[in-house]
């Protein structure tokens, strides 16, 4: 084997340096939410009675974040993915327009389209109270996300092209659009569900405001828990939030994979 | 090929089909054309002459301006939309579904129209035979050559039995070589299965060996429909004659039944009253013999060796050379004196402002 020489064991020395920045507080996070005892350190003892507060006092935060998620996935997916067909079919200005008017809601503050909501709709009685309240503002910030990578995609292939290969053979537009354009999209809509969600997921400014004492989300109960409970219970919430969005991730990845290729797998 | 009895190719017919499009282009001035059944019809030109907008207004993928009608077999089709015209398409950048694999792609159309799955493979595996891509049945479409995609994309357009074939420069991405083994098949194809055929080129060469006519097409209007020979021997406008092939031009006058230019003179019997220019092709054009008396005299000016042949490039008097195709055997040389002969019988002039 080649001798290595100094810069080879100074570049490796210094990428683990950072790495270890990045990754420690993320262990000793996740520890201090198992440890008996953060203060005096891990003599102290592990335990899981901070997890079990949290699934105790939390758990509905949990599932409503999750809940959320999904429910902006869904309506992003059906508001999203037609708007970016009209977007990339569309050829005036009007429509480039518009490609730039939707990156509105992710530049104006969170806070702020939080505040235009309340004012706007604050009143209008359930509504107000219920979860689809921060949901409306979920996909509103959301939305952005997913017709910008499903646009991408659609411009990179030739879409036109495509669907007049597939009309030309006597499809019809909805069956253009369900088994030509849309599979040959499925990158761009796996991109943008996985921003879509965990986006979702983490959204804290917004939801912040817009939420009630029984429409807590995840962020918002951690913020909660990190102001007024221990700092294990915090940490212990992070741990919990980990094992909840990661499967999901995973799961959201192997769903949109090539069918080809999870047949091969299964095979 | 069993089955293909059922391939009924129908004549295509254009009644003052003009197209504007939304941005105000006219792309194309109200025209009529007939294709008969069975027949290949060549649309040639320049880019943006108004070809491919022709053939998309017989597919049905734009709309002629008001006035204008499409029929197929006398049947008015104007309304109809692509899909529902049964014309196979055939583009110059494929248009296969990367979603679907080689066989996915062919048994595509039979699929959307409800085909049974037995009768579908058996189609499939026919057209997959003809276009001998059996062997890559199963290939993923980003694992193929741009010929293999091409007689995919043939195979795909022709298992529907469609009433004619669309092509939209199908062989211009690919390279030189395949361009001219494809453009053999492509002729056998269209022949064996007598279909109609329009078939759209900026390459003159190619609309030479494909097209039973050729239609000319220059700034959204027909130059000149006919036979590639027609089209070739007799141009109808100086467009025409300069696009087709390479043209010779002379200015000079009449005189006598000869014609007289700067750089000598050539017995023309049939020369047109008051015709004032001569046009002739690079092979009407030879070098004098020893002891005979050349019609023009020139100097080369570069000269190519093309193997079989040399391409003279000759000044004889006009600011554009003479080319002349002349016999490989001796090598030539800048400044060399040329005397040249023109056969009489394949020269001819243009009508005033043709």
């Amino acid at each position: 084997m080649k001798k290595r020489g100094g810069l080879f064991w100074f570049q490796l020395g210094f990428t683990l340096l950072i790495v270890s920045f990045l990754i420690v507080p993320v262990i000793l996070s996740m520890l201090a939410g198992l440890t008996v005892n953060y203060q005096s350190g891990l003599e102290s003892g592990l335990t899981f009675r901070w997890v079990t507060a949290v699934w105790e006092g939390y758990r509905q935060t949990i599932f409503l974040s999750i809940a959320l998620a999904l429910a902006s996935l869904a309506a992003t997916l059906v508001l999203g993915v037609p708007a970016a067909y009209v977007l990339a079919r569309a050829r005036g200005g009007w429509a480039r327009a518009i490609e730039e008017l939707l990156v509105m809601p992710v530049a104006v503050p969170g806070l702020a389209t939080a505040l235009a909501l309340i004012v706007a709709y604050g009143t209008w009685g359930g509504f107000r109270t219920s979860w689809t309240f921060i949901l409306v503002g979920h996909v509103l910030f959301t939305l952005p996300f997913m017709v910008r990578s499903v646009l991408a995609v659609m411009h990179a292939i030739d879409l036109k092209t495509l669907e007049e290969g597939a009309a030309s053979l006597g499809a019809s537009f909805g069956q253009r659009f369900f088994q030509v354009i849309l599979p040959n999209c499925r990158s761009g809509i796996l991109a943008g569900a996985l921003m879509v969600v965990t986006l979702s997921m983490g959204e804290f400014n917004m939801t912040w405001l817009l939420h009630t004492p029984l429409t807590k989300t995840l962020p918002v109960g951690l913020a909660d828990a990190y102001a007024s409970l221990r700092l294990e219970i915090g940490s212990a919430y992070t741990l919990v939030f980990f094992v909840m969005i990661v499967p999901l991730l995973v799961a959201i990845q192997w769903a949109a994979r090539e069918p080809r290729a999870r047949r091969m797998e299964r095979a | 090929m069993s089955g293909n009895d059922a391939l009924r190719p129908v004549s295509v017919r254009l009644e003052r089909c003009g197209k504007t499009f939304a941005d105000g282009t006219k792309a194309l001035e109200p025209l009529d054309l007939e294709i008969a059944a069975g027949e290949t019809a060549v649309f040639l030109g320049p880019s943006g002459c108004g070809k491919t907008t022709t053939l998309r207004l017989i597919a049905g993928l734009e709309m002629p301006d008001p006035g204008g009608r499409v029929l197929f077999d006398g049947v008015d089709v104007t309304a109809l939309p692509v899909e529902k015209r049964n014309v196979g398409l055939v583009f110059q950048s494929y248009a296969l579904f990367p979603n679907m694999d080689v066989r996915g792609n062919v048994a595509y159309g039979l699929r959307v129209r409800g085909m049974a799955k037995t009768e579908r493979e058996k189609r499939v595996d026919e057209m997959l035979a003809m276009m001998r891509i059996e062997a890559l049945a199963h290939r993923r479409i980003d694992q193929l050559s741009g010929g293999q995609r091409q007689r995919v994309a043939l195979a795909r357009a022709l298992a529907v039995r469609p009433r004619a074939l669309l092509l939209d420069e199908p062989l211009t991405a690919l390279d030189a070589k395949l361009r001219d083994v494809l453009r053999v098949e492509i002729d056998a194809l269209l022949r064996r299965l007598g279909i109609t055929a329009i078939y759209v080129t900026h390459d003159q060469a190619e609309a030479m060996a494909l097209g039973d006519r050729i239609v000319v097409m220059d700034h959204g209007r027909v130059a000149q429909a006919g036979t590639p020979r027609e089209i070739y021997q007799a141009p109808a406008t100086r467009f025409v004659a300069e696009f087709i092939g390479t043209m010779n031009r002379l200015a000079g006058r009449c005189e006598s039944g000869r014609f007289v230019t700067a750089a000598g003179a050539i017995p023309w019997p049939e020369a047109p009253a008051g015709a004032r220019e001569i046009l002739f092709r690079p092979e009407a054009v030879r070098l004098a013999a020893d002891g005979e008396t050349p019609h023009l005299a020139g100097e080369v000016i570069s000269a190519f060796f093309m193997g079989d042949h040399t391409r003279l490039f000759v000044a004889a008097g006009e600011a554009a050379p003479l080319v002349v195709e002349a016999a490989a055997r001796r090598p030539f040389a800048r400044g060399d004196k040329v005397g040249l002969v023109v056969d009489p019988a394949a020269v001819l002039t243009l009508k005033d402002n043709a």
